[in-house]
């Protein structure tokens, strides 16, 4: 195994991790590590019951399958019968087949590496491989029986036909590479419309990519990575890019896109004084009328509302050494009437969606008069919400 | 002084009678003339490009280059070198050290031949420049063995030694290597030193026009000489 450190004069990570010439695909049999767990076949660590390995080994539960070594990406088709991976070095993805998997486990196999584990074997498994181009890392599919590899090295996605039970899907081959389309630069992940699921559905791949050069104007050495859009809807050789779009934060990796009317989310809490946490209405929800402050001791109290455009009360006095807790109930009802509650000094800041409670507490140490506002631009009158956490020396 | 005169004519030639300097001045100009050439234009040779290779991949929009001179490599030499080491290919500044250190001596050296061929009249004038006529052909061998040495001596310790196999990029026209395509050309300063060789070719043929009756004239009035 590779562990690193060239400062020891070590080969370095990058080289000493691909220097098998394969690597091993993990299958885990879900039913025997219930089973085991069962049985309390389990070690504790942490208080959490673990599988060991000589366990997952001993018990069936862990087999290796050869892959094309520096795997990316075991996507497994929407029907759950095959399992695609692609070796980054390898032209091909690699494409296994699920009832082979289970056929050659069920037969037995009298290969073991290092710690036990049964390795099946290569061709037994394998449905077949398919050469898409240079650098393939993670394949997404969609409803009319293609699969769609992104390409590292030829910065490109790969469409290509499946098999099995989606060839009445489409018009080629089985397990043919149809086309590539260049993307700007450097893909890693894709994603198509609910691509890894049992129903792929929707006319759009995006291509994540690392690199983007020259497809923006340049505003300095730090470039947005690049998400693509591509119409994929026509099948075929036709597969063009459609869009680009700017990432700020790299590096964009797993993204789904699911159908927008699978969304049913509320537009605003559905009673004032709401906990998201616990999603109910906060027992410490502050109604208007309630809103002061109170001391018991250096216990200080504040129940506040917030409404376009202020916040009740507007005046909060303190001293240092007061402990605070301090009550917030947004008590907007319409929709998208956020406001924020910024208290400088003191570290803080919230949004407060409308009807959102939030109880915040906090130790004061500095003497001062400090502003508290509004930090989501709420109204006309927004710059005007506003109020004074002022704290006097003890 | 006689004796002098003797070593001096059997090592550099005879020298030409002022009678025929005078009447058949072309005929002596034209090799001096040649050669000098070809000597100005060989060391002129040194301050351009003797090899370009472009290449192209998809994440390089703008491309990659680097252009070989005789004592250094332009170009995107880190970045070549930064993508060479996933497949384990030496840093381009470890390819022809010792050429690139001793080529401007050495084209000095040959300039310096072609010189000293103007000024000797026997055919050692030839001995002297052949170095210089083959040194193209020496370039382009050394271009060679270093890229066949670089290209077939990979490490295979490195990240990516199992999909790249060893390989020679062409000394000329079009390579591909995993994602990249190549393009390799011969630039003007080797196409000058080309045409420094066929210039002393020229010559020495003007050259040898020019002195051989001279020298047969010599041979035959020493025979006379022993003779009598």
């Amino acid at each position: 195994m590779a562990t690193g450190g060239i400062e020891d004069g070590n080969p370095p990570l990058e080289a000493g991790i691909s220097q098998a010439d394969m690597d091993y695909l993990h299958i885990f049999d879900i039913k025997k590590m219930t089973d085991a767990v069962a049985a309390g076949k389990t070690d504790l660590i942490n208080g959490f019951p673990v599988i060991s390995l000589e366990t997952a080994a001993s018990e069936g539960i862990l087999h290796f399958a050869p892959e094309p070594k520096s795997p990316h990406g075991a996507d497994v088709t929407p029907d759950g019968e095959f399992v695609v991976v692609s070796g980054k070095l390898d032209p091909h993805v690699t494409v296994y087949s699920v009832p082979k998997i289970k056929a050659a486990i069920a037969a037995g196999t009298d290969e073991r590496d290092v710690f036990g584990v049964g390795i099946l074997d290569f061709d037994t498994v394998v449905e077949v491989q398919v050469e898409v181009g240079l650098g393939p890392l993670h394949t997404q599919f969609d409803n009319q029986g293609y699969a769609y590899t992104s390409l590292f090295l030829d910065s490109a996605v790969a469409r290509w036909t499946l098999g099995g039970s989606f060839s009445d899907l489409h018009s080629e081959p089985d397990w043919e590479l149809i086309t590539k389309t260049p993307v700007h630069y450097n893909i890693g992940h894709l994603a198509t419309a609910e691509g890894d699921t049992v129903s792929p559905d929707g006319k759009y791949l995006v291509a994540m990519n690392k690199w983007s050069i020259d497809r923006f104007n340049v505003v300095g050495p730090l470039l947005p990575q690049n998400f693509q859009l591509l119409d994929i809807s026509e099948g075929g050789e036709t597969m063009p890019v459609i869009y680009d779009s700017p990432i700020g934060v790299g590096e964009p990796h797993y993204a789904q896109i699911i159908k927008a009317d699978k969304l049913k989310a509320w537009e605003v809490y559905p009673e004032v004084g709401w906990n998201p946490e616990t999603m109910s209405v906060d027992p410490r929800a502050v109604a208007p009328g309630d809103e002061g402050v109170t001391r018991s001791g250096n216990e200080v109290t504040v129940k506040s509302t917030l409404i376009r455009s202020h916040f009740t009360p507007e005046r909060v006095n303190v001293k240092v050494g007061d402990h605070v807790t301090w009550h917030m109930t947004n008590l907007e009802t319409a929709f998208d009437a956020t406001h924020g509650f910024a208290l400088p000094g003191q570290n803080i800041n919230l949004s407060l969606e409308p009807g959102e409670h939030q109880t915040i507490e906090f130790d004061v140490t500095d003497e001062g008069v400090f502003t508290f506002y509004c930090t989501e631009f709420c109204s006309a009158l927004h710059l005007e919400m506003a109020g004074f956490f002022m704290v006097a020396p003890n | 002084m006689q004796r002098i005169n003797e070593i001096k004519e059997k090592a550099f030639g005879p020298r030409i009678p002022r009678e025929i300097v005078f009447r058949d001045r072309f005929r002596f100009i034209l090799p001096t003339l040649l050669m000098l050439t070809a000597a100005v234009v060989l060391f002129v040779s040194t301050f351009f490009p003797y090899w370009h290779m472009d290449m192209e991949a998809p994440q390089y929009p703008r491309g990659l280059e680097m252009t070989v001179f005789v004592n250094h490599v332009e170009g995107d030499v880190q970045e070549v070198d930064t993508l060479n080491h996933y497949i384990g290919m030496r840093p381009l500044s470890e390819a022809g050290e010792l050429e690139r250190s001793l080529a401007v001596i050495a084209i000095g050296a040959l300039v310096m031949l072609v010189v000293a061929a103007i000024f000797i009249h026997n055919p050692c004038a030839l001995l002297l420049t052949w170095p210089v006529i083959l040194y193209p052909g020496i370039f382009l061998l050394d271009l060679w063995y270093w890229m066949q040495n670089f290209g077939m001596n990979l490490d295979d310790s490195a990240p990516l030694s199992s999909i790249i196999e060893p390989f020679v990029p062409p000394l000329i026209g079009e390579g591909k290597i995993a994602q990249f395509t190549t393009y390799a050309s011969w630039e003007s300063g080797l196409w000058m030193s080309a045409g420094a060789s066929v210039l002393i070719i020229l010559g020495i043929f003007f050259h040898r026009r020019a002195y051989k009756p001279l020298l047969d004239e010599a041979k035959a009035n020493r025979q006379q000489h022993e003779n009598q």
